[in-house]
């Protein structure tokens, strides 16, 4: 089936540090056009996979880009949505520095060029933030604000791999509907891959097509619905699951 | 050179310009003080001032190696020195091992030390003792042309690999995602930082070269809006700090490094009030 290609392929990745093993022999595919849910308890390794994807951390094992037309990606461009962006709130850096910055070669300390700018403007628009954003400083933006910035920075090159770290943590609940929706139209009109790590499961249940739970390695993967029932997510979520994934 | 002299004569005809040693003075500040405002923006904008400044106080050991060397030009040494001493730090803190400030701390008093203590056991430490303050009225038309070099390396740097270097600054992993080799950037500005200390640590001093790479972003920092109103500010005003600091010294007879620095000083404090006064205005609206 079309929708069913192969994008990311991970196999044995495995992460040690000095005080043992972070991840051991994870192995899963991720497919084109399908929003993969990473779940697990803290600790369970989540972050720190996708940071050894991002090629921040040193790692064994595999991991294969490939693109809709079936042709191995050399160098995978990643778009990467953190959790909750640790950065300098005084900094100043406007929006437009940022998009600029990441669209350009052109120093953005000596300005913006006029198209690069307008580009800026067309993906803020595109994820439903306000142009005028553009101005201000990164500091001063609300969460829901920054999370949008940052898809549209996530976006753009469009990536072989979308990473979405807790994505909306900071954001109010309408916030959360746009956000997730953005990213579905994303998935199917772009047929993007994409791994969504998050706590809750209603929003696993909603958006996610497919769900893998890890625990330093994969315990269960497959589509949502499966992976909810079995016992080793509701060991892991307790509780959480006895809502009906209305959480 | 005597073109440059005759130009200044012209546009400047005051007394402080009327001595060949200020006219070099000028041009040097007119190099260095650009120079230091680009790259303080990075510096500040990566929280480095405190890794700089260890950079400064291991010059100490690079000429005590230097002496012990038997080598005239303390800048080699000095540049050998730091550069390993920069990559050292930075392969520590890369290690995880402990919290950047301490690592800093640690390798900064020991390269301090340690210059302190072969100076001292190679004739004297007080033969050395003007590296501590620097003296910007000893800097030779030779040397300027090595400054110009300077310059124009990292400006040219600052054009090609500015975006990579800014978005690492606002944060790695997401520089990461885009392909950024983030340690390779990292290294190759503590590179950078190390080659432009030892360079002018002669004229700015040991202890004064810090505050001068660092106030002026800071300052400008209080001010910017943006990335290019952060630059064009930080340089400004440490062009600012160093003509009008260099005018006072000779009028004063003052150390020109720390009058530099006074000024840029002041200018920081006035910044930050008008920052203050700004953010009042923005919450009273």
């Amino acid at each position: 089936m079309e929708s069913c290609k192969c994008s990311t392929k991970i196999r044995n990745l495995t992460v040690k540090k000095h005080d043992g093993i972070l991840l051991h022999n994870v192995s899963f595919d991720v497919h084109h056009g399908e929003i993969l849910a990473l779940i697990g308890r803290n600790g369970a390794g989540k972050t720190t996979l996708l940071k050894a994807l991002l090629g921040r951390i040193p790692y064994t094992g595999t991991v294969t880009f490939i693109d809709s037309a079936g042709k191995p990606v050399e160098q995978p461009r990643i778009g990467y949505v953190p959790q909750n962006l640790v950065f300098d709130r005084t900094t100043p850096v406007t929006v437009a520095d940022m998009l600029c910055a990441n669209t350009s070669g052109f120093p953005v300390w000596l300005g913006h060029k006029k198209e690069k700018r307008a580009h800026a403007e067309k993906m803020l628009t595109m994820v439903g933030a306000n142009a005028s954003l553009l101005n201000k400083k990164l500091g001063s933006l609300s969460g829901g604000e920054m999370q949008r910035v940052l898809l549209a920075f996530a976006l753009e090159p469009k990536p072989d791999l979308l990473l979405l770290d807790e994505p909306v943590s900071a954001v109010d609940r309408k916030g959360i509907e746009v956000f997730y929706d953005l990213v579905t139209s994303m998935r199917r009109e772009h047929q993007m891959p994409i791994i969504l790590v998050s706590h809750d499961l209603s929003h696993v249940e909603k958006y996610a097509t497919r769900a893998v739970l890890l625990d330093r390695t994969v315990l269960v993967s497959g589509s949502v619905a499966e992976v909810m029932k079995t016992p080793q997510v509701r060991e892991a979520f307790g509780l959480k699951l006895t809502g009906g994934g209305k959480v | 050179m005597s073109a440059v002299y005759s130009l200044i004569d012209t546009l400047l005809p005051f007394e402080w310009t009327e001595f060949g040693y200020m006219k070099n003075a000028l041009i040097a500040v007119l190099i260095i003080t650009p120079l230091f405002g680009l790259v303080g923006t990075m510096i500040v904008n990566n929280k480095m001032s405190f890794f700089s400044d260890a950079l400064g106080h291991s010059a100490l050991t690079g000429i005590a190696i230097g002496v012990l060397m038997g080598i005239d030009n303390y800048v080699i040494s000095m540049m050998g020195f730091a550069l390993l001493f920069a990559l050292c730090i930075s392969a520590v803190m890369d290690s995880g091992a402990s919290s950047a400030d301490t690592i800093i701390g640690v390798f900064s008093s020991t390269g301090l030390a340690l210059g302190v203590v072969l100076l001292s056991a190679s004739g004297g430490f007080a033969k050395y003792s003007g590296y501590l303050i620097g003296d910007i009225l000893t800097v030779q038309p030779e040397e300027i042309g090595l400054l110009l070099i300077i310059l124009a390396a990292v400006v040219i740097i600052w054009v090609l690999f500015f975006n990579r270097y800014l978005l690492t600054s606002i944060n790695a992993d997401l520089a990461a995602s885009k392909g950024i080799r983030v340690r390779l950037m990292e290294k190759i500005f503590v590179v950078i930082v190390a080659v432009i200390v030892t360079v002018t640590i002669k004229w700015v001093g040991i202890l004064i070269i810090n505050s001068l790479l660092v106030l002026p972003a800071a300052a400008a920092r209080n001010l910017a809006k943006s990335m290019r109103s952060y630059h064009i500010t930080a340089i400004l005003i440490s062009l600012f700090s160093g003509v009008s600091g260099l005018i006072f010294s000779y009028y004063w007879g003052t150390a020109a490094g720390g009058t530099i620095v006074l000024v840029a000083a002041v200018l920081f404090f006035l910044s930050f009030f008008v920052n203050r006064f700004q953010g009042m205005q923005n919450h009273s609206l």
